[in-house]
């Protein structure tokens, strides 16, 4: 096959369109002819009898099929031959029909074109010719690709976002290790039940916006959900080339769709169906109420929303930091409701300015509850209330809410610490030490009463929060604080632990060793352990049942409450959770609350 | 955004009085509720208590004194300049039921407090008392005002400037000298000020309520930094007060936790003169 031509991918650059290449040699799989505005395939086929390397769009008209080597510019092609069997393509689609060798580049654009993997035709490269299983036990050992990402020793004095994502070449190659499953295990993994497979294969084809808005489809908030949500526990845990080797990257191909969308301005939002006249009052906007209202929003109900901060976005401007989680991105999807018409009620705490009865008697048809679980957690120890003993959310908040990490160019501080101390080991407590350390902290500790195989964090931070040099103390737990004359914490007061018997919950139990406790020098703790419902909702809120736990009690999947056109969802119901389970659970009451809406039923439970 | 109708000085000495116009939280608060203030895109949220409201109009009134970059911020605002977020009411509303006579006491901007907390009992029913105290005269607030809410006022400065010379502490110990029948104690204003409060009404046994300021960043029980220890117990002051029973409240550890950000308000604030 013939390299590429260096004018051929000078113009493929000057259109500012990505090329893909194989990941084992690096041939080049497609290339742009800016003159015809094609894509040429890099595939080993015979045209009229002859061998050529490069191929255009087999499925155009007779009168356009050129080919790029031993051929003349503007010769026809008559026949494509496949390049296993020698049966004729024209009529394939997707599969030769003889050999079932993978066609790929049936579709006609003018941009991008879909490249097998497995027909990477340079001499010596693993895909030539080889058959399915073998090439998925090829894809099984192929190893993940990295995501780039900010040096350790750098990123911990800066809070820019960490992991850079993909580029097109990487995002290309590994969408290439996808095994596109008939039965794809994956999506079963993912709560809102995105197409894995079918956006995965339109990014190994280089489609890049329409993968995003394949992804879209079922999760209208991608470039998030492909930075926090737990893939690792989900998606592509079930994965089966996790099977053997490491898992398809799912989450970070879902984040580079999103952002190259973003990017590049080609975020289509959906349309708007004809107004319906109903309005919908939404409390909360974190992920959960955002989700609700672009559904709603769609169907063409008006949809305003009540925040009781100064910022939309709920646990991901006040909680997930800035080096995870852009806010910008927040924004521009915030920005993409605005678009569709969703109003912001900013500092409009429900319970307070208004009762949940109320937003009746202003007009609204239906009320979503999506207040989440922001009361925070504390352990009832001796020594708690010192100085500088502070909950994850108080910390977090003044970091990245406030801006404290701009102070003094922004006015919040947050407390300062050399000796940073983290009890717990969720998210939240990865993203305090990880804070602390950016913050100035000279050590940051991890204080964890069970073993790194039971942290809920996402695998993803952990190792980032170790590459940043935080500590683990595992199998540790505090029972108090020491403080000074001038009531500031010096010490944490622990014990160890030893895991016991499984609970109910079916996770082992930690048993505190007595005799073996011990002190650490601190200067500033932060506790991250847990969260509850904040209870200033229910201030007015009569009639609406809450459980044991003080969340609100749901009457069936979609979320209905005991009041009537009340729905609730996310970590308001279930506690706190994940990001992608709030939204799923918001799909789900938007479905209903539109058919509700819709049909003008009655009867509620 | 929320623009500020009126502003007034109110002694020579820094203590400002803001009108700001916000028609929902007008409608909606009572006395002894407050408000959480960010200035501007860069501004800290400030908790203020909300010392008139007038539903009519839709405007709420502020008082506070000039104490570091937050305040001088929010001083510098002229009629027609605007706010740029407002969140309210907070605080868990007071409760005003006819006891008899109740005796308030107020030190520095927590007047303005105090005055809307007395008008409160007023409309319950009460014979109002009231002890306003300030370190001089130049400090003093509302003095008018509690004259005309109240059926008797005694003023104190700490130097003799005006009224009486002494503490509130000496008023409120004449009061109780003179065997006047006290159904309950309010005290608002500085923490030492309502500690030694409630140290002499615990003595004498009188009910007594307080109005803590703890350092708060939401003010909606989402942060956990304006936790107080009440009854051995740790309450959010924002969502479960600011109100509580006087007795009850560890005093020293909110006046210690109060010292939390010290060092910080110092360097906001010479930063903030730098700038200028
Ligand atoms: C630090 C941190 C890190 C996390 N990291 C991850 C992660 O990496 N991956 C992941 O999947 N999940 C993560 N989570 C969990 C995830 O953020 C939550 O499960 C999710 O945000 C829940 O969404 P929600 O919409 O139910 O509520 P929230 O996001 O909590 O939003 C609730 C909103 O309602 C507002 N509100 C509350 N009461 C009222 C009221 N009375 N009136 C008006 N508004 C009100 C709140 O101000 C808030 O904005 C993290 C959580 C935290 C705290
Ligand atoms: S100010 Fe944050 S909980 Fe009270």
């Amino acid at each position: 096959m013939a390299e590429p031509d260096n004018a051929e991918l000078l113009a493929l650059e000057h259109e500012g369109d990505l090329a893909s290449f194989c990941p084992h040699c690096h041939a080049p799989l497609n290339m742009y002819d800016a003159g015809t505005r094609r894509v040429w395939v890099g595939l080993a086929v015979r045209v009229n009898g002859a061998a050529c390397g490069l191929l255009l769009d087999p499925r155009l008209d007779a009168s356009e099929r050129r080919c790029s080597d031993g051929w003349n510019d503007g010769d026809l092609a008559e026949d494509v031959i496949c390049p296993h069997c020698e049966a004729s393509l024209l009529e394939a689609d997707g599969r030769c029909e003889r050999c079932e060798a993978p066609v790929f580049g049936l579709e006609v654009s003018v941009h991008t074109r879909v490249v097998p993997l497995a027909l990477c035709t340079r001499a010596g490269c693993p895909w030539h010719g080889i058959s399915t299983r073998t090439r998925a036990k090829i894809l099984a050992e192929s190893p993940r690709q990295k995501k780039p990402e900010q040096d350790a020793m750098l990123r911990v004095r800066n809070f820019s976002e960490v992991s850079y994502g993909y580029d097109g070449e990487q995002a290309v190659a590994e969408a290439g290790r996808c095994l596109q499953c008939k039965k794809p295990t994956c999506v079963d993994g993912c709560p809102v039940g995105v197409d894995i497979p079918g956006f995965v294969s339109l990014i190994a084809g280089s489609e890049f916006a329409a993968a995003a808005q394949r992804i879209r489809l079922r999760n209208a908030l991608p470039a998030i959900c492909g930075r926090v949500c737990p893939q690792d526990q989900q998606c592509e845990k079930l994965c089966l080339l996790g099977k053997k080797g490491e898992p398809l990257a799912v989450g970070a191909l879902e984040r580079f769709a999103a952002d190259f969308e973003r990017e590049t301005d080609q975020v289509r939002l959906p349309r708007r169906a004809t107004k319906t006249g109903l309005r919908v009052a939404v409390v909360g906007s974190g992920p959960a109420g955002l989700t609700l209202a672009a559904d709603l929003g769609v169907q063409g109900h008006s949809v305003t929303i009540f925040e009781a901060l100064h910022k939309a976005g709920g646990v991901l401007v006040y909680g997930i930091p800035e080096f995870r989680l852009p806010k910008s991105i927040v924004e521009a999807e915030t920005g993409n409701l605005r678009r569709l018409g969703v109003k912001f009620e900013l500092n409009s705490i429900v319970g307070k300015l208004y009762g949940l009865q109320e937003l009746f008697d202003l007009g609204f048809d239906a009320v979503y509850i999506a207040t989440g679980a922001g009361l925070p957690g504390f352990m009832g120890l001796p020594g708690e209330n010192l100085c500088n003993v502070v909950s994850a959310n108080e910390y977090l908040t003044r970091v990245n809410l406030m801006k404290a990490y701009l102070f003094p160019e922004y006015d919040t501080p947050a407390p300062k610490g050399r000796r940073v101390a983290v009890v717990g080991g969720g998210n939240v407590a990865m993203d305090c030490a990880r804070t602390a350390l950016r913050m100035g902290a000279r050590e940051a500790t991890i204080v964890y009463r069970r073993t790194r195989d039971e942290m809920p964090a996402r695998d993803e931070e952990i190792q980032h929060a170790e590459q940043e040099g935080v500590r683990f103390h595992y199998l540790t737990g505090p029972v108090g604080y020491v403080g000074d004359e001038q009531h500031w914490v010096r010490q944490l007061q622990g014990v160890r632990m030893k895991m016991g018997e499984p609970d109910e919950s079916g996770r082992r139990r930690p048993i505190p060793i007595v005799g073996s406790n011990f002190l650490l020098d601190v200067d500033l703790v932060i506790v991250a352990v847990g969260a509850g419902p904040n209870k200033v909702l229910f201030e007015g809120a009569e009639g609406l049942e809450r459980n044991a736990r003080g969340y609100i009690r749901t009457f069936t999947e979609s979320g209905r409450t005991s009041v009537p056109k009340v729905w609730a969802g996310g970590d308001i119901v279930t506690g706190a959770a994940t990001v992608i389970l709030a939204m799923g659970a918001a799909r789900q009451a938007a479905d209903d609350m539109h058919a509700y809406l819709s049909d003008g039923q009655t009867a509620w439970l | 955004m929320y623009s500020i109708a009126d502003r007034q000085e109110l002694t020579k000495r820094d203590m400002i009085s803001l009108t700001i116009e916000a028609p929902l939280i007008a409608r909606k608060i009572v006395p002894g509720q407050f408000v959480v203030v960010r200035v501007n895109e860069t501004g800290e949220r400030v908790p203020l208590t909300v010392a008139y409201r007038d539903a009519a109009t839709g405007t709420i009134t502020i008082i506070f004194q000039v104490v570091g970059k937050s305040t001088a911020l929010l001083a510098s605002l002229g009629v027609g300049d605007a706010i740029k977020d407002l969140c309210g009411p907070l605080g868990a509303p007071g409760h005003f039921e006819k006891v008899g006579t109740v005796v308030g006491i107020g030190g520095g901007s927590g007047i303005a407090v105090l005055h809307h907390l007395l008008s409160g009992h007023k409309e319950a029913g009460n014979r109002l008392i009231g002890i306003i105290g300030a370190r001089e005269k130049d400090l003093l607030i509302l003095e008018d005002e509690m004259r005309a809410l109240c059926d008797e006022l005694v003023v104190t400065t700490d130097d003799g400037s005006s009224g009486e010379h002494g503490l509130v502490t000496d008023a409120l110990k004449a009061l109780v000298e003179r065997q006047e029948r006290i159904d309950q104690v309010l005290a608002v204003g500085p923490l030492v000020m309502m500690r030694a409060v409630t140290e002499m009404t615990r003595i004498y046994g009188l009910p007594t309520e307080v109005s803590l300021n703890p350092i708060m960043v939401d003010g909606t029980g989402m942060c956990g930094g304006c936790r107080c220890t009440v009854g051995g117990e740790t309450r959010f002051a924002c969502v479960d007060g600011p109100h509580f029973d006087a007795f009850k409240v560890d005093f020293d550890e909110l006046i210690q936790r109060n010292q939390m950000y010290g060092r910080d308000e110092r360097i906001s604030l010479l930063t903030s003169i730098k700038v200028r």
